[in-house]
């Protein structure tokens, strides 16, 4: 099922609270910047329902400003 | 570390990647460290397999498998970084699809048989045509992606062995003006400057480049060096807006082939406004002016000679009066006060000034010219042969320079010197022990006129490796129906099916990357070596060793004494005499080894590469009296070419009202044989699209995403529009990228090509827009 990876932009000065509430969210791992304010977003779930989930509360995460897809894997991988 | 974990370091490295190249100078501190996590992998140094950057890459092997790849810390190239192709690049390995098993076409048919029996066939074929039309009927066509060891088989076998210059590879496409642009101006091919040259330049012109996209790493690197020190621009000089030109401080956009006037225009601003560096010319620079109305090759067995006509500073001076910037800006589209400005960077002695370019120079019915062009500016203002100060004309493929240029996969090539050259000829006979009398004195098919030349009926026998042709050539509407006649016998050698397997009579599997060992040289005349990491799967073997089975079998084993675990580094021990002496030693495979690379000329004393040639405070290869020594030229002396601005040989008009570009995206490697095979990769950018100004499209009533006919007088192909998004081309041009084989753009393209180089322009051709 699917692993995304997402550049995170948080709003003006909430870097370390999107950090957190991102590390506190199921399904998610993170790899801040050392020196910009942005964050790496790796998500990885099992099923098309906690894919949805996911969504969902990234949505509701307020210090996020913007979400920016970069890539999707499945386990499978795909081919041609 | 299990498949979901390789998985998840996969997407983490493509998010960094791509936040690097967006905001330039990020660090993520944990990049390195979480890579390295599992301790039972093993990391292998060697050259990413893609474009001519030649970053160094760490390949991460696990149970007999590639699993991840990293960027080497320990490559000056990359510092550890990739872009998000580099990443990525093991995936295509696992291709369901992929060549594990000759394939033999039988009653229009497949079979699958064993590689004995297919290098038996492949041999017999060749020998049969050769006894049956003469040697000159069969012909090799290689890549700018063969390994070095294979590309000096490949010469050895057909100009020493068989006795036939039919050897022409895919880097006639991309980089041979490039080669006749350094050989005219300075008689020695590849840039004399290194990518050190970044950390020490104020300014970077970007002459046709779109860095971003097709160089990212040194973009990023460029990026970075803004960042940190004051006073560095870079000046983005397009026929189209792009990613490049929106990290630019200035984007110049000009109309397609104006870029031969705006050079002159510089070059007349330089001496207008006494910016010339009146000792070095004196010193170093001698005046030439060559053949006009050269043509454009469109018709077979085209003939082209240049001739050198000296002439003084002043002839130029006069011939330049014509470029004044004001008189140029109907031609070029580009303000009298823009080319002033471009020139007074040129100009200003404070100001160390790096050009950069690549396709856009090179893919030129005027690429040789533009070349020169460019090194004129550079010689009038002294600005070359120092760090931060020099032209820089940028590889496409991975070792463009290392195999097509350095071994010499072109027509008119030996590993040292060109056919032409009886001493050339002699050297190369006594290396490769056949008599001088074989290696024939003439060159034959260059790329374009090789396949002309498939389709004439006159070769009879074509064997393809490491390379597309039928994606990308251009007009592919003639040379693919050309390679599917039954008068051609046709040997594809690949990792994957391609549209030119589709048309082979026998396939054969191919090793990829870091399934052999090679070495791959770069845009920095760097050396790359790696070790084998992993086995190939099937039967599939490396190229190299497929040209040497067959040679023996066609019964010259005595001419190819290699070991077949050991072969790459006993031809690379034969090549590297070639090259002995101070202008172009090549380390020894020993260094290489223990090094991420190694600039040739290697000076064996010190055990250092050196990084700027001409220059005798860094190249021993010079005149020590003297401080700059151009020692390709007999005299030591460099060129300014006066070369005038001419047409392009196809301009839009009525029926067909657009000027239409190709090019290259991020995600995609060329022809997308590999990079399609990507899912991340492919996912990202699934097909082809055909780029249009927003005033155009809305002009014609044309949406985004919406299918529409592209439509020369060569093809067409069926595309969706792209407004707004990723490129912007100007006003009456469209850009469609070439990578996606279901919407073949070159079916569309002319194959018109730079009579000096052969090289054929991807970059101009009128078309016509209807909607589907």
């Amino acid at each position: 099922m699917p692993i995304k990876s997402y550049i995170a932009f948080p709003h003006s000065g909430e870097k370390n609270q999107l950090i957190s509430a991102l590390k506190n969210t199921e399904h998610c791992e993170v790899v801040p910047s050392t020196n910009k304010d942005v964050i790496v977003l790796v998500t990885d779930t099992e099923n098309d329902q906690q894919e949805e989930d996911l969504q969902q509360i990234l949505h509701s995460i307020k210090e996020i400003e913007h979400l920016n897809l970069v890539s999707g894997f499945n386990d499978k991988a795909t081919q041609l | 570390m299990n498949r979901r974990n390789f998985l998840k370091k996969a997407a983490a490295a493509s998010a960094m990647a791509a936040a690097v190249t967006m905001i330039p100078g990020i660090l993520f501190a944990s990049d390195q460290e979480d890579s390295t996590l599992s301790g039972d992998i093993n990391w292998t140094k060697g050259p990413c397999r893609f474009c001519g950057v030649g970053c160094g890459i760490l390949v991460g092997t696990q149970n007999g498998k590639a699993v991840a790849v990293k960027g080497d810390p320990n490559s000056s190239v990359n510092k550890g970084l990739l872009c998000v192709k580099g990443y990525h690049q093991i995936m295509c390995t696992s291709s369901a699809d992929r060549l594990t098993k000759p394939l033999v076409k039988k009653n229009g048919k497949y079979v699958e048989t064993s590689m004995e029996e297919a290098l038996d066939l492949v041999a017999s074929k060749m020998k049969e045509t050769i006894e049956t039309h003469g040697k000159d009927s069969v012909a090799m066509y290689t890549s700018g992606q063969s390994t070095i060891p294979e590309g000096y088989v490949a010469s050895k076998f057909m100009k020493g062995a068989i006795g036939t210059n039919n050897l022409d590879c895919n880097a006639r496409l991309c980089m041979a003006s490039a080669v006749t642009g350094f050989l005219t101006t300075f008689g020695a091919d590849e840039p004399m400057g290194c990518y050190e040259d970044i950390e020490h330049a104020n300014v970077f012109v970007l002459w046709g480049n779109n860095m971003a996209e097709m160089h990212p790493v040194l973009f990023s690197r460029m990026l970075d060096n803004r960042l940190t020190r004051k006073n560095v621009k870079i000046i983005d000089l397009a026929t189209r807006t792009t990613r490049t030109s929106k990290a630019a401080d200035k984007s110049i956009l000009f109309k397609p082939q104006g870029d031969l006037a705006i050079a002159n225009a510089i070059c007349y601003e330089l001496i207008n406004n006494g910016w010339v560096n009146n000792s070095f010319v004196e010193k170093h620079v001698v005046f030439n002016k060559g053949k006009t109305n050269i043509g454009y090759g469109l018709e077979d067995k085209f003939k082209f000679k240049d001739e050198a006509t000296p002439i003084n500073f002043n002839q130029y001076k006069t011939f330049l009066e014509d470029y004044r910037p004001d008189k140029v800006e109907t031609i070029t589209g580009v303000s009298a006060k823009d080319i002033k400005y471009l020139a007074s960077l040129y100009g200003d002695p404070n100001l160390k000034v790096v050009s950069f370019w690549c396709m856009g120079l090179n893919q030129h019915t005027r690429g040789t010219w533009m070349n020169n062009l460019v090194y004129n500016i550079h010689l009038l203002t002294g600005k070359i042969s120092q760090p931060g100060n020099g032209p820089f004309s940028l590889t496409g493929q991975p070792s463009a320079c290392g195999t097509a240029r350095e071994v010499g996969t072109f027509t008119h090539k030996l590993p040292k010197g060109v056919v032409m050259n009886k001493k050339h000829r002699e050297l190369a006979a006594k290396i490769w022990k056949v008599p001088y009398e074989r290696i024939p004195a003439k060159p034959t098919y260059h790329a374009t006129e090789m396949f002309r030349a498939v389709d004439r009926g006159d070769i009879k026998f074509i064997w393809t490796q490491v390379t597309n042709p039928l994606v990308s050539l251009p007009k592919t509407s003639r040379y693919r129906p050309a390679m599917e006649k039954d008068s051609c016998f046709v040997v594809v050698s690949d990792v994957f099916p391609t549209p030119t397997s589709d048309v082979a009579d026998v396939i054969l599997p191919a090793a990829w990357h870091v399934e052999k060992s090679g070495m791959y040289g770069n845009s920095e005349r760097r050396t790359q070596y790696w070790d084998k990491m992993v086995e190939a799967p099937g039967e599939a073997m490396p190229d190299a060793w497929m040209t040497i089975e067959i040679a023996k079998r066609m019964g010259y084993g005595d001419l190819f004494p290699y070991s077949k675990e050991n072969h790459h580094e006993e031809i690379y021990n034969e090549y590297r005499q070639f090259h002995a002496g101070k202008k172009h030693n090549m380390a020894p495979v020993e260094v290489l080894k223990k090094q991420s690379g190694v600039i040739w000329p290697y000076i064996e004393e010190t055990g250092k590469s050196t990084q700027w040639r001409f220059n005798s405070k860094y190249d021993p290869a010079c005149d020590s009296t003297k401080d700059f020594d151009f020692y390709g030229k007999p005299n030591g002396k460099a060129v300014i070419w006066q070369r005038p601005y001419e047409p392009a040989p196809e301009v839009p008009d009525n029926e067909y009202p657009f000027w239409l570009n190709t090019g290259r995206v991020i995600e995609h490697w060329h022809t997308g044989s590999m990079t399609r095979r990507i899912p991340v990769l492919h996912q990202a950018v699934p097909n082809a699209y055909v780029e249009f100004h927003p005033d155009d499209a809305k002009q014609m009533g044309i949406r985004n995403k919406q299918k529409v006919k592209v439509i020369s007088r060569r093809g067409t192909t069926v595309l969706p529009a792209s407004i707004n998004e990723r490129g912007m081309p100007t006003k009456g041009q469209v850009f469609v990228p070439f990578f996606d084989e279901s919407m073949l753009i070159n079916d569309v393209t002319l194959d018109a090509f730079c009579p000096i180089s052969k090289e054929p322009d991807y970059k101009k051709c009128a078309v016509r827009i209807e909607k589907v």
